[in-house]
């Protein structure tokens, strides 16, 4: 997995939980002994089971169920300050929620353009109705539809829209190169695109950090 | 048309098919004067631009002025800047329009950023098909990785700089540094078994230094730290402790025959003269030694001190031997010597 998820990761439980807590769970999981104090850097890639064995042992250590704990993390990355580039990439896929949902399947090929080598799953949206869409997520590692859905969800409220959000199930699917995937299926009803006003998006800040 | 006519067809647009297209087109009549403009131009511009003519507006620089409409269609690209801050500027294609009149697109180029920044533009204010939005996107991306890269290159740097204080090891010559051999004399202190301390100077060093440059100044050091290593037992310390100072712990060496072994297995190995790219290396070793013996309780500083007094001794003696340092009458003794140390000191 790339560095910039495992980054995202330990700074989400470290932010969110408290330095100790990391501490412990790079313990735990046996990233202090492979990777030292500083824990994973953003520019390099780490297996699979790196990753994995973090998300196990925050699970055990702050005993909470598996899929909110990652829902968690998709909130963190689009609502915490520190995550602020991350929010503003996002927000230029539209100029509102239901825009920026059309603007998914293209997210993939804006990432590549950024970073070469973050191997993001492929996410296709397709309409189920009026407002109504669901969203295909194939090839991402075990777990990831719940990120999904909390970053869909703190997306919503930095759009101002009134959305619900269902993970309707994920089935195994591995990716073409033998490493274990899946597909995760979400549904999306934008009930109102403009429910409140949101948070302010400027195309170009003073200095973008 | 004609039949066999192959000529396109103009085009029929009316200002909002265009502006959807074109946000940032400046139709201008014969005389250059604005006639209509895009609606994000228009924004840019303010509404009182329209009858004006397009040298009050705007800052030509490419062309310099444009009092006819054909000297825009001259030139192969349009760079203008708006009067008046912020002085956006533009790059830009000007085309006849038929009828009368021209047709100018503008883009802001690389200001792109600034310009979205200073008029407040969002997305909307460009066409679809328009990469700006891409290009912004790019640009804080970029950004932000790069944020990433110099927080890592920050830490590697930090972990560099701590990893050189901890280091044992000097990388010129991979003996052990001055913080390698005061850790040796505290645990031989500690041990209470007895030991010697050499305090070894090279001779010369500095005229082969000034005269042959630093490469061979560099080999010299490496090659009498190869010597001295070899000279004595694999468990022994030697350390550069300095520019060209050595020093050497002998764990149970207690008596003066012993110690005397040493030395001249040490001028031993130094007879043969190091050379540098065929150039000889002319440099001696004066060598202060102090016995410590079993259980003694002095500090390190005073052993350094009486082992620096001894070597002070070899020097003013006519360097190149070994000097002892002697406690009870406070004397040194030679227990060593170079080969041709006598002839050196009478031509150097």
């Amino acid at each position: 997995m790339h560095g910039l998820v495992n980054k995202a990761l330990q700074s989400f439980i470290s932010d969110a939980f408290g330095g100790v807590v990391w501490h412990d769970v790079a313990q735990h999981s046996g990233i202090t002994q492979l990777l030292g104090a500083d824990g994973f850097e953003a520019m390099q890639s780490y297996d699979d089971s790196l990753t994995e064995s973090v998300i196990e042992a925050a699970v055990i250590l702050l005993r909470r169920p598996r899929d909110s704990l990652l829902e968690d993390l998709g909130t963190y990355l689009i609502s915490h300050e520190r995550m602020e580039p991350l929010r503003r990439l996002l927000r230029f896929g539209g100029v509102s929620f239901t825009d920026f949902l059309y603007s998914l399947d293209e997210l993939q090929g804006r990432s590549h353009l950024a970073v070469p080598d973050l191997a993001l799953p492929d996410l296709v949206i397709s309409e189920a109705g009026p407002d109504s869409f669901l969203l295909t997520c194939t090839g991402g590692p075990l777990g990831f539809g719940h990120v999904m859905v909390g970053i869909l969800r703190a997306l919503a409220d930095d759009y101002g829209a009134l959305v619900v959000l269902e993970h309707r199930g994920m089935q195994r699917a591995d990716r073409a190169d033998g490493t274990p995937g899946t597909v995760d299926l979400i549904g999306i009803e934008v009930h109102d695109p403009a429910y409140h006003a949101g948070r302010r998006f400027d195309l170009a800040t003073e200095a973008a950090q | 048309m004609m039949e066999g006519d192959l000529r396109q067809p103009g085009f029929h647009l009316g200002p909002g098919a265009l502006g959807q297209l074109m946000p940032m087109y400046l139709s201008l009549d014969s005389a250059c004067r604005i006639r209509g403009a895009g609606p994000t131009l228009l924004k840019l511009m303010g509404e009182g631009a329209i009858g004006k003519p397009l040298e009050e507006v705007f800052t030509l620089r490419k062309p310099r002025n444009a009092a006819q409409a054909s000297v825009l269609l001259r030139a192969q690209r349009l760079q203008m800047s708006l009067r008046g801050t912020p002085a956006t500027t533009f790059k830009g294609t000007a085309v006849p329009l038929l009828g009368d009149g021209v047709l100018l697109n503008l883009s802001f180029g690389f200001g792109v950023r600034d310009a979205v920044r200073e008029h407040g533009l969002s997305a909307t204010d460009f066409a679809d098909t328009d990469l700006a939005i891409e290009l912004l996107y790019l640009y804080e991306a970029k950004t932000a990785v790069m944020g990433e890269l110099t927080r890592m290159a920050d830490r590697l740097r930090g972990a560099r700089v701590r990893a050189e204080e901890q280091a044992a090891t000097d990388p010129l010559t991979g003996l052990g540094n001055r913080r390698a051999m005061e850790a040796a004399l505290d645990r031989l202190l500690r041990g209470g078994e007895g030991f010697a301390l050499l305090h070894i100077d090279l001779d010369y060093f500095k005229q082969v230094n000034d005269t042959l440059g630093h490469s061979a100044g560099d080999h010299v050091l490496a090659e009498v730290a190869s010597r001295l290593r070899r000279s004595v037992r694999a468990g022994d310390l030697v350390a550069r402790v300095g520019g060209d100072e050595f020093v050497i712990l002998l764990a149970g060496v207690l008596d003066r025959a012993a110690l005397a072994r040493v030395g001249a297995t040490i001028y031993d190995h130094m007879r043969l003269t190091i050379t540098h790219e065929g150039h000889p290396c002319p440099v001696g070793l004066s060598i202060g030694a102090v016995l410590v013996g079993p259980g003694s309780d002095q500090g390190e500083a005073a052993l350094v001190s009486l082992a620096d007094l001894a070597l002070y001794a070899s020097k003013r003696a006519g360097r190149g031997r070994m000097m002892l340092w002697n406690a009870d009458q406070s004397v040194s003794q030679e227990l060593a010597r170079a080969d041709g140390a006598e002839r050196r000191i009478m031509t150097g």
